[in-house]
This record gives C-alpha cells, structure tokens and sequence, in this order.
C-alpha cells in the first residue's frame, strides 16, 4: 500500500512542479485573482451590500471554474498523448489508477493554492465586520470540492483528444451543461418530454444547486456525496479512456 | 521455465481491419541483441510496444523474465527499460530531473537512485547537459536521455525503437558503442530499418514486414543463406585494359564474364553461367595463365541490404 500511494506521490509532485517550471502557474494565479476579486468588489457590488460575508465573493465560482479549471487541467492527458509520453507512463511499473489520480490531484492541489492566495479578502471582511466565518469555511470547502469536480471532468475529457485546445473547449461545455442542469431553463426543456425521474435526476446533478446550498452554510451529506462521487465517477471513466485511448 | 528472458509466441494485433502483427514468435536471451528489421509500417513498433506491456496483443503470450506480461504486468515491467520512437520526455524539466523522476517511478531507493544518476551521468556522457532542460537540448543528447531514463534501473531488458534515427554519424557511431558496451549481460532489441546498424552491432536479425516475421537469423548466417551460387567474384590487385579484358573474356568459358573497377588498383572479375555452377578452381588456373594477382576468390556476397530488399519485396509481390 505504501509503494502504492508512494507511485501516487511522485506523479503528484512531478505534475505540480510542472505547473511552476512555466510561466503558467503564474499566469493562472494572477488571472484567478484578478477575476474573482474583479467580480467580488464589481459584479457582486461588496460594498454596496453592506454585508459583513462573502456571498459575493464565492457566488461567481461556479462561473470563474467554468473557464478556469478546464484551462488547468486540459494538459492533464492531452499533452502526453500529444507529445508520446504517454508511452513512457505507461510502461512504467505503474497502474493507470495510479496515473489518473496523481495527475487529478497535483490540479486539485494546485486550485487549492490559488484558493488559499485570496485568503486576504476572507481577512479584509473580518476586518470590516463581523462574518460567519463557519459559513466562510464551508464555502471555501465547497468551492475547493466543486473546482475538483471540475477538474475531474477535464481531466477525463483531456483524455479524448491530442490537443488541448480541443480538451479546453469540451471541458468548458461540459461544465457549462453541468451549471445550467439546475436552471429553470433546462429543467423545463426536459420536463416537457421526459419522466419526472429524469428531470430530478438531472436537477440533483447541478452543480449550482449543490454549491448554492454550501454557500448559505448548508453542507449536507448528499452535497458531499454528489461532489465525491462527480470525481470518482469522472476519474474511473478517465482511466478507461486512458486505457482505450493511449496508442491512438 | 524457459533461459528467454523475452518468450513471445503467437503475437498478433490488429487496429479495426489492418494486421499490424500477424503471429509473431520471438525469443531473446541475455547477451543477445537482436535488430528488428523491416520497411516503415512493417509492424515493428507495434510489437516492441506489445514487448513492453504499452499495447496488449489480440492474441499471443509474452513473458519477460518467466513472467507473464499480462497476468502480472507490474512485476514484468521492472525488468524492462523502454525508449519509444522519437525518444519522448517532458521537455520542461532538466535532465537530472527527469532522469530522478523515472529512477524513482523504477522504485529505486534514494541511494541506489543517486549511485545510478551518477552512473549515467559519467556513462551516457550527460554531466555537461545535467542541470539544462531537456527542450534546450541537440536531438543527439535528446536521444541520450532517452536511452538514460530507459537504463536508469539497470533492467535485464533493453528495448529501444530506432535509437539512432535522425543522429548524425558521429553519434550513431557512439550510440552503438554503447549499446556494444551494455550488451553482454542484457537482452537487447533494437528496431532500425539501416541495415548497417544490424551489421555493426547485432547478434540477430528479425526482419519483418506486412506484419509477419520472415527471417531470424544471425546477420552471418543470413548473408550465406543468401550466397549468390551462382556469380564467381576474383578480385585481382592489376590493371586491366581493354586487351587484357578481351582475353580475361575469351580464356574464361562462361556465359557471363564481367569485370568491374573496385577502386585505383584492383578489378573483381564476375563469372557467372545460366547452366552451370562456375569453378573456382577451373577459373583461377585459367586466370593464372594471364598473370594476375588474385588477392580474393569467392562466391558472391550479397549485402544484408540486398537479403532485406530481396526478402520484403517478395512478401510484398506475394
């Protein structure tokens, strides 16, 4: 088990150096700050609220990971296949689960810095206020688990293709179908034709209504759940199609 | 429990309706190196990367070391170091890193992984290229890295898909010095489709194409299965003009008689005849009568380029 989790260890560290050998760990942490700071204090009107919380600060999440965690994670496989890599992972001593969750969790971990890097605005609201900062974890939680479910799916959509603008533009439109399962919009388009199991199913797997729930301080089990099970469900279908796509 | 430290019988893969490999036996044995032979799209990379677990095959049996590829392929995998065609790595991370990187994805400890690292260095010539990153590097020391990362762990099995291609002379030249070097207690397969390659440095020749295997030989027993019977060559240390041509022509009783210019001071003398199998000796007592200096007499060698010429355009006319 050790070796096992060890072999995990070393494509995790090799990935997350990888992002700060180019300027692109720089260049998505400034970006992610600027944008949700930008939404924050413009779009979400911080101010003129006049709310010591940090509702619109995380309410644009959702939206932010839309373009940005396909932007991380659309290397994930693609480069490899592109660059044939690929041939030298695998014939290592090394099993594709291996793989998969290595590189998935160096992109997790990676989100998490950048999470961590807009702590400042989590000071300046405690600083202006009085916040409940039981809520702000939660959301900061939340956010982190939503941006994994995120990445999960790039990471497995990455595996599809040699070129990742490709990856990036197919995880963005997945994750856009995934957001907009909650709104009325879909809803009702599928509501007119299907079972009433159907448009539930599809409602319960919105990443808004989940991550709407987190941000009022609700974190309940099913929430937890879907989140977890997005990723393991997105990386047991990346290890098939690293399988299946690897020497096309 | 087979001496093989590569068994495999039977190999086949297709992708959708194209044979890649068509049941494809190979064994090779420690010391041995043994040059994969064959045009472009024969099927060669398709069975190394079968070789080394990369592809699983639609039919067939590999065993590496007495394992068995596909029921354990964790534990067959350590015995192999693989460089891939183009010799692929990740091009932002220095030499030392990448090399650091397998060593540990090979399991070795943190000592034995800086003895190696050490090893390599020295060995493959890499301490002047140690601390760059490997995007910066000429195609040559690309290539050197590749065949580091694959050695890294010492692995009993070394296969490498065209090691030498796209290097210059001087670096061929050394690439099969150390393939030389590193033979003697390694299996080693090598893929090239430069024949002088099989010749400098292979124990074996497989040579390969549309998928089947069609010969397995050592390059010396290939060329005299080839031994053109029929075409005498003396090769003679004088000068021959016209006048001695005619009588060179004239003394020797074959159908054919040709004479070439090998270079500033010798000739070789081709006889051949439809009907019969020409003499040697016959041949050399009329040549004495001339006064030349035969300094060679032999059947005809046929280059190991012409067997492979010879061997894949008939499996193609077929």
């Amino acid at each position: 088990m050790n070796n096992y989790l060890n072999k995990i260890y070393i494509i995790l560290d090799r990935e997350l150096k990888g992002y700060f050998r180019t300027p692109l760990a720089s260049i998505f942490l400034l970006v992610f700050l600027a944008l949700s700071s930008g939404m924050t204090f413009f779009l979400g009107r911080f101010f003129e609220r006049d709310q010591a919380d940090l509702t619109a600060f995380f309410s644009w999440h959702p939206w932010l990971f839309l373009v940005l965690m396909p932007a991380i994670g659309m290397r994930l496989w693609a480069e490899e296949r592109r660059s044939g890599t690929i041939e030298l992972l695998i014939t290592l001593p090394v099993t594709n689960t291996q793989l998969v969750v290595g590189k998935f969790l160096a992109s997790w971990i990676f989100t998490l810095i950048a999470l961590i890097l807009t702590m400042p605005i989590w000071i300046t609201v405690n600083y202006l206020g009085e916040p409940d900062n039981h809520v702000i974890l939660i959301s900061y939680l939340g956010s982190w688990l939503m941006a994994g479910a995120f990445l999960a799916l790039t990471s497995c959509l990455s595996a599809l293709t040699k070129n990742q603008v490709i990856a990036f533009i197919i995880s963005s439109i997945s994750g856009f179908v995934l957001i907009m399962a909650g709104f009325n919009l879909v809803l009702s388009a599928v509501r007119s034709w299907s079972p009433n199991w159907i448009t539930e199913t599809i409602s319960s797997m919105s990443f808004l209504s989940h991550f709407s729930r987190i941000q009022m301080g609700v974190f309940d089990l099913s929430t937890l759940v879907f989140f977890i099970s997005m990723i393991i469900l997105c990386l047991w279908i990346n290890v098939q199609l690293v399988q299946v796509k690897k020497a096309d | 429990m087979s001496g093989k430290l590569i068994n495999a019988t039977n190999l086949k893969k297709s992708f959708d309706q194209f044979i890649a490999v068509d049941n494809i036996d190979l064994s090779v044995s420690r010391g041995e190196v043994v040059g994969f032979l064959g045009p472009n799209g024969a099927g060669k990379s398709t069975t190394m990367k079968m070789l080394t677990g990369f592809l699983e095959p639609d039919n067939g049996q590999i065993f590496v070391n007495n394992i068995n590829l596909k029921s354990d392929p964790l534990k067959a995998k350590e015995f192999i170091g693989y460089l891939p065609e183009g010799a692929p790595s990740y091009s932002d991370m220095i030499v030392a890193d990448f090399l650091s990187f397998i060593g540990k994805m090979r399991g070795l400890n943190h000592n034995s992984l800086s003895k190696r690292l050490e090893e390599m260095a020295n060995q493959i010539n890499l301490k002047e290229m140690w601390n760059r990153p490997i995007e910066t590097l000429s195609k040559g020391f690309k290539r050197r890295v590749g065949i580091a990362q694959a050695l890294i762990h010492d692995p009993d099995i070394l296969i490498l898909d065209e090691p030498t291609d796209g290097l210059d002379p001087n670096q061929k030249h050394e690439m099969r010095n150390l393939i030389k070097r590193i033979s003697t207690n390694k299996a080693i397969v090598i893929s090239t489709h430069i024949l002088e390659e099989v010749e400098a440095v292979c124990s074996r020749a497989v040579i390969i194409a549309n998928g089947k295997l069609l010969a397995n030989d050592t390059p010396k027993n290939l060329e005299n299965k080839f031994l053109n019977k029929n075409t005498l060559s003396i090769k003679v240390s004088n000068k021959i003009n016209n006048v001695i041509s005619k009588d060179i022509k004239s003394l020797i009783k074959y159908d054919d008689v040709k004479i070439q210019k090998t270079d500033i001071s010798t000739h070789t003398i081709l006889i051949s005849d439809n009907k019969k199998v020409p003499n040697l000796n016959t041949v050399l007592k009329q040549i004495n009568k001339l006064k030349l200096d035969v300094i060679e007499a032999n059947f005809q060698k046929v280059s190991l380029e012409e067997i492979f010429r010879t061997i894949t355009s008939d499996n193609n006319s077929k």
